[in-house]
C-alpha cells in the first residue's frame, strides 16, 4: 500500500485498478449486509467461493462480497455480472446450478427469478426489477457493487476524487459555497440547509473544531443509515474529510449505534485503509490539512440521536439534551465549534463536489433538492430502501416501486419520520415527499422511515404505540415530555382499553399542544405528532373507541372477541392444542369454538388455523 | 437491587478492568467505551468494576453510575446465559412482534426485562435492529430468527438450549 | 448594554444575561421552579418559557436560559404561555399534590382542577439539590440516576453517601420538601385557601402570612 500524497497519484491508481479489472469478466456480487447475512448470505457467499475453487474457476470468476442492496426482502440477493442478473432469495443448495448454469454456460436459473407482482412476469437485470428502475439512486448508488471492506474498489468507481478536487483545487469557501448552491439540507430528519450549517460552523470563534457524523439511526423500521454505513463506508469518510477541510476541524468523529455491530466493523475497516493510504492523517494530499476519525458507539438510547444529547454521550455523560440557543456550531462538542451531521448527508458531498452544485439541484423541488432515501416497510410487496428525487408523489413511492399493498388489501395510512413523524392518510397520497409538504400535513420527512398500514390496523393503537415508544426513550429531564407523554399515554391506553370518555379526547389535543410548544427537546417536540395527526385524520376511529367501545381495526384486545367461522372449521384440532389458555373446546371433525370468558386474544389459533376459520370481531 | 451484596456478584477482577481503562488511554470521555467493554466481559457492570473505574478515571462516582443506569446497553445486575431480543420496532411490532414477545414471557414464566431463576434466559426488548424486511424479529445471543410467530417460540427455545 | 422590549415595555440588559434575569431586575414577575440565581440555569420545569420575537420568527424559550439580543420582543403573559404554565403545574400537582409550593403557584394562576390520576410524590426532578450540593457546596454526593420515567436523585448505588458531609444544603434548596400542605381532600381537589383569601393565619398573625416560609399554619401544626 502507497500512501497517496498528490491527485495525480491517485489518478494513476485508479487507472490501473480499471486496467486491471475487465468489465466483461464474469463477476458473482453477493450481498452480505445485515439483512442478506441474517437468512444465510455469509453461507451462501462460502459456498460460491468454494464451488468455484472446486470447479477451478478462479482466474476466470470474481467473487465479491457487498453491501446492502437495500431489498432486504428478498435476500439473500447474489447479482451476477456483466449482465447484472438479479437472483433472489438464493440457498446455498443453489449455488452448483448457479454456477454451472449461468457462470459456466451463461444460461439463467429461472426459478431464482424476480417476479413483478404487477405483470408475473420474470425479471432479469437488477436495473429492469421496477423497485430498483423507479428509483434515482444517487447515494445509494455504488451499494451492492462495491466490496466495503475493499477501499480499492471504491476507489476503482472514483473514490476520493472529490477530496483530492477539493482539497487541492479548491478553497475553502468555494466548497462552502458549492454546498450551499446544491441546496441540500440535513437528510437526518432537521433539514437544515447543510451549507449555512457548514458556513456558520466556519465562521464561528475558536481554532479548535470538530465535525461529527451521526449514525445513530434510532427510528424504529429505518435502515437507511444502517445500509449506507454497511455497505459503502468510504462515502461517508469522504464527505467529512471534505467538510473538516472546509470548516477547519482537525478531528471527526463518527457516532454509530452499538446495535448495528456490521456498521461499525465496515466503519473502522475503512478508516484504517483510509489512514494506510493517506485520506486520513498528518497532510492529505500534501496540503498540510490534517484529519482524523474516531468511532463512538452509541450506548442505546434514542434520544441521542439529538445532536446535544450525542454531544454529551461522546463526552461521557447521560445524553440529556440541553436547550439550543446558543447552537451546537458555535459551542458543541467541549464547548468548541461543532458541525455535526447525518452520515446520509456526509455522503452526498462528494457526489456534488464531483458533479456540481447545478446537477444537485436540478431535481427536487423549490426548497427541497437532490434526493431522500427512505426506508419503505410494513404492509407493501416490496419492501426496502427506496431513494427517489424528493418531490416524489407517496403514491408512486408506495404503489410503483413498493408494489402496493401487501396481500392485495387496502391501503389505510403510511406513516413518516419515525415517532416524531405522523400518519398520513389516503387522500393524500398524492402528496410530493418533500421537508415542507410533510411537515404542512403533520408528518415529518426525519430519518426516511415509512411505514405502511392497512385495513388491519388501529391508528389509536399506533398513536399509543409510538407514545410508549417515546416515553421509554424520554430522558426525563424537562417536565412537558415526562409528565406531558406519561399522561397522554396513560389517556390513550385508557381508551384502546375500552375506559375513554368524552372529555379525554379534548384534553388529549390540550396536552399534545403543550408538550410540543414546551418540551426542551426535538424528541419532546415532535412526540404529540402521532397523536395529533391520528386525532386529525382518523378522529372517527378515536370516537369508535371511546363511544362505542369498539375497536374499527381489529387489534384493541380488550375491544375485539376472536371467534371461528362456522362454514370453515374442519375440526382439525390445530387451534386447541396450540392455545395456552385452553380456551378451545370441539371434537375432532366437528366445529370448535372459543370459550371468550378464557380467551387472552393472543392470536395463536389465528395463525395456526389452515383454513383462515379463526376471525375477529 | 443495589445496595446489598448480590451472592452471585462476581469477584473482582481489577487487571482486567485496568486493561480495558489502558486502550482507551484513560481518557475520561471514553467512560461509555469502557463500560461497554466491561459489559461484554460479564453481561452486565458488577458493582466493584464501577467503583474501581470512577477512582481510576477520576470520575465522579455519581457520574459513572449515572451512565451506568442511562443506556440500554448497561445492566446493573447479572443477566442469563441466553439473551433473548425481541424486536419491538414499529415494522415488526405491526407484524405482531408483540405477540410474540407475550409468547416468550409465558414459555419462561418471567417478564421483560427480567432473568429466569436458572440465570438461563434474560428477555430484552428492542426497539429496531434494522432488519424490518424479516420481520417479526428476535435474535437470540447472536443467532437471528426471522418471521417469528408465538407458534414458534416453543421450538426455537428449545433449539438455543439443547 | 442590549436594548430590547418586554410586554411593551422598552428594556436594557448587560450582554449575556437572560431574559429572566432583566426580568427580575425590571420586577416583573415570571414563575419559576428549577431555577435559581446562585446557581447554573437548567431549563428543566418549563414554567418560565415566554415568547420570544427575533424579528425573524416568533418561538417560545426558557427565558432562564435564552440570552438577551438587541431588538428582541418579549412577551411573557400571551395566551398560550399562561395555558402552558398552568398545564405544566397540573402535572406537577398531579405528581405531588402535597406541596405547598405549587399548592400557591396554582392558586396565584387561578389553576382550578387536576384532572390527571392522582400520585404521592415528593420530587419533581428539578435539579436544584443536585446543583447545589455539586456547585454551592463542592460536594457532588447525589445525582440524577435513570432515565425518564426511571428518573430520581439519589446517590451511587442508593447507599449511604461516602462523601456527603450532612450539610443539608439540598434540603434548604428543595421547592418541594418544604412546609407539606394540608393535602387534597378527594382527588383533584385543590387547596386554594389563598385564594379565596380566607387564610387562617389571619386570624392567628393578623396578617398574611404565604410570603415567608415560616407560617405553617395552612398545614395545621399543633402550636407548641
Amino acid at each position: 500500500m502507497k500512501t497517496i500524497t498528490t491527485r495525480q497519484e491517485l489518478e494513476a491508481l485508479r487507472n490501473s485498478l480499471l486496467q486491471q479489472r475487465d468489465p466483461n469478466k464474469p463477476c458473482v456480487r453477493v450481498c452480505v449486509g445485515t439483512g442478506c447475512r441474517a437468512r444465510g448470505g455469509l453461507d451462501v457467499l462460502e459456498s460460491f467461493k468454494d464451488e468455484i475453487k472446486k470447479q477451478g474457476l478462479e482466474v476466470r470468476v470474481d467473487i465479491r462480497q457487498t453491501g446492502c442492496h437495500g431489498f432486504c426482502e428478498r435476500g439473500p440477493v447474489v447479482v451476477i455480472g456483466p449482465k447484472e442478473i438479479f437472483y433472489q432469495t438464493v440457498k446455498p443448495r443453489d449455488v452448483t446450478e448457479i454456477v454451472s448454469k449461468t457462470l459456466l454456460n451463461g444460461e439463467v436459473v429461472d426459478r431464482l427469478l424476480y417476479v413483478d407482482p404487477a405483470t408475473d412476469q420474470k425479471i432479469l437485470c437488477e436495473h429492469e426489477v421496477p423497485f430498483y428502475k423507479r428509483q434515482t439512486r444517487r447515494i445509494l448508488a455504488n451499494n451492492g457493487r462495491i466490496d466495503p471492506a475493499n477501499i480499492l474498489d471504491y476507489i476503482s468507481v472514483g473514490g476520493y476524487q472529490a477530496l483530492a478536487k477539493a482539497i487541492t483545487t479548491m478553497s475553502c469557501e468555494e466548497i462552502i459555497d458549492t454546498v450551499e448552491k446544491s441546496g441540500i439540507r440535513g437528510l437526518g430528519g432537521g433539514g437544515f440547509p447543510t451549507g449555512r450549517k457548514w458556513r456558520l460552523c466556519r465562521e464561528a470563534h475558536g481554532d479548535i473544531k470538530f465535525v461529527i457524523g451521526n449514525g445513530d439511526e434510532g427510528d424504529p423500521g429505518a435502515f437507511s443509515d444502517r445500509s449506507l454505513m454497511e455497505g459503502n463506508p468510504h462515502s461517508i469518510l469522504e464527505g467529512m474529510i471534505i467538510g473538516a477541510y472546509a470548516i477547519g476541524a482537525n478531528q471527526g468523529y463518527l457516532y454509530v449505534r452499538a446495535e448495528y455491530p456490521l456498521a461499525l466493523k465496515h466503519l473502522q475497516i475503512a478508516i484504517d485503509q483510509a489512514r494506510e493510504y493517506g485520506f486520513l492523517g498528518n497532510s492529505i494530499f500534501s496540503s498540510g490539512f490534517g484529519f482524523d476519525i474516531k468511532i463512538n458507539r452509541g450506548g442505546g438510547a434514542f434520544v441521542c440521536g439529538e445532536s446535544s444529547a450525542l454531544v454529551a454521550s461522546i463526552e461521557g455523560r447521560m445524553g440529556e439534551p440541553r436547550a439550543k440557543y446558543i447552537h451546537t456550531v458555535e459551542r458543541g462538542l467541549w464547548n468548541k465549534p461543532t458541525n455535526l451531521n447525518n452520515v446520509k448527508t456526509w455522503a452526498s458531498v462528494p457526489l456534488i463536489i464531483n458533479n456540481g452544485a447545478e446537477w444537485y439541484a436540478k431535481i427536487g423541488t423549490k426548497k427541497s433538492k437532490g434526493t431522500a432515501i427512505f426506508s419503505l416497510v410494513g404492509k407493501v410487496n416490496n419492501t426496502g430502501l427506496v431513494e427517489v428525487s424528493m418531490g416524489t408523489p407517496l403514491k408512486r413511492i408506495i404503489y410503483d416501486i413498493g408494489g402496493g399493498i401487501l396481500g392485495g388489501r387496502k391501503f389505510k395510512a403510511v406513516q413518516t419520520g419515525g415517532p416524531s413523524g405522523g400518519c398520513v392518510p389516503e387522500e393524500l397520497l398524492d402528496l410530493p415527499v418533500d421537508f415542507e409538504r410533510l411537515t404542512e400535513v403533520g408528518s415529518m420527512m426525519g430519518s426516511g422511515g415509512m411505514i405502511v398500514m392497512d385495513q388491519d390496523t388501529c391508528m389509536v393503537d399506533v398513536a399509543r404505540y409510538f407514545l410508549d415508544f417515546l416515553q421509554y426513550e424520554s430522558c426525563g429531564k424537562c417536565v412537558p415530555c415526562r409528565e406531558g407523554i406519561k399522561r397522554m399515554l396513560e389517556i390513550i391506553t385508557d381508551i384502546t382499553a375500552g375506559r375513554g370518555k368524552e372529555e379525554d379526547l379534548e384534553l388529549l389535543q390540550e396536552l399534545a399542544e403543550m408538550v410540543k410548544d414546551f418540551s426542551l427537546c426535538a424528541l419532546g417536540k415532535t412526540a404529540p405528532n402521532a397523536v395529533l395527526s391520528t386525532l386529525r385524520y382518523f378522529r372517527d376511529e378515536y370516537e369508535a373507541h371511546v363511544r362505542d367501545k369498539k375497536c374499527p381495526g381489529g387489534i384493541c384486545k380488550d375491544l375485539i372477541q376472536y371467534f371461528i367461522l362456522e362454514d370453515k372449521c374442519t375440526g382439525c384440532g390445530a387451534c386447541l392444542k396450540l392455545c395456552p389458555q385452553k380456551a378451545i373446546q370441539g371434537e375432532t371433525k366437528k366445529l370448535h369454538t372459543i370459550d371468550l370468558a378464557k380467551c387472552i386474544r393472543c392470536g395463536i389459533c389465528r395463525d395456526a388455523c389452515p383454513f383462515e376459520a379463526v376471525m375477529v370481531r | 437491587m443495589d445496595g446489598a451484596q448480590n451472592s452471585v456478584e462476581s469477584i473482582p477482577e481489577y487487571s482486567k478492568v485496568d486493561a480495558i481503562i489502558e486502550t482507551y488511554s484513560y481518557e475520561k470521555s471514553a467512560l461509555i467505551a469502557i463500560l461497554q467493554d466491561i459489559e461484554n466481559l460479564y453481561n452486565y457492570l458488577p458493582a466493584w468494576a464501577l467503583r474501581y473505574v470512577s477512582e481510576k478515571l477520576s470520575v465522579p462516582m455519581i457520574q459513572v453510575y449515572g451512565v451506568a443506569s442511562f443506556y440500554d446497553a448497561f445492566h446493573l445486575t447479572p443477566r442469563g446465559k441466553h439473551l433473548i431480543r425481541v424486536c419491538l420496532g414499529t415494522a415488526c411490532y405491526l407484524r405482531g412482534s408483540a405477540r410474540v414477545l407475550e409468547a416468550v414471557e409465558r414459555e419462561l414464566g418471567v417478564k421483560d426485562g427480567e432473568t429466569t431463576p436458572d440465570l438461563e434466559f434474560s428477555i430484552q426488548s428492542v426497539r429496531c435492529l434494522g432488519a424490518c424486511a424479516l420481520a417479526p424479529l428476535m435474535i437470540i445471543d447472536e443467532r437471528y430468527f426471522d418471521k417469528m410467530a408465538p407458534t414458534k417460540v416453543s421450538r426455537v427455545l428449545k433449539q438455543v438450549q439443547g | 448594554m442590549i436594548n430590547f422590549n418586554i410586554d411593551g415595555v422598552e428594556v436594557r440588559a448587560e450582554e449575556g444575561s437572560t431574559i429572566l434575569e432583566a426580568a427580575r431586575f425590571y420586577g416583573l414577575n415570571i414563575p419559576t421552579l428549577c431555577y435559581h440565581d446562585e446557581l447554573t440555569p437548567y431549563g428543566a420545569c418549563r414554567l418560565c418559557m415566554v415568547e420570544v420575537d427575533d424579528g425573524r420568527r416568533t418561538r417560545l424559550v426558557a427565558s432562564c436560559l435564552y440570552p438577551v439580543k438587541e431588538g428582541i420582543k418579549v412577551r411573557t403573559q400571551t395566551e398560550r404561555v399562561i395555558k402552558g404554565r398552568k398545564l405544566i403545574l397540573e402535572l406537577l400537582l398531579a405528581r405531588c399534590p402535597n406541596s405547598k409550593t405549587l399548592q400557591d403557584l396554582a392558586s396565584r394562576m387561578r389553576l382550578e382542577q387536576i384532572r390527571f390520576n392522582m400520585e404521592n410524590e415528593d420530587c419533581i426532578l428539578c435539579g436544584l439539590c443536585v446543583r447545589m450540593c455539586a456547585e454551592q457546596m463542592g460536594g457532588g454526593a447525589i445525582g440524577f440516576v435513570g432515565r425518564g420515567q426511571n428518573r430520581e436523585v439519589v446517590t451511587p448505588f442508593r447507599m449511604v453517601s461516602e462523601i456527603c458531609r450532612n450539610c443539608g444544603a439540598c434540603m434548604y434548596i428543595c421547592p418541594i420538601v418544604d412546609l407539606q400542605c394540608r393535602g387534597v381532600k378527594s382527588p383533584g381537589e385543590l387547596c386554594n385557601s389563598c385564594l379565596i383569601m380566607t387564610p387562617q393565619c389571619l386570624e392567628k398573625y393578623g396578617q398574611v402570612m404565604c410570603t415567608l416560609k415560616s407560617c405553617g399554619v395552612c398545614v395545621g401544626k399543633e402550636e407548641k
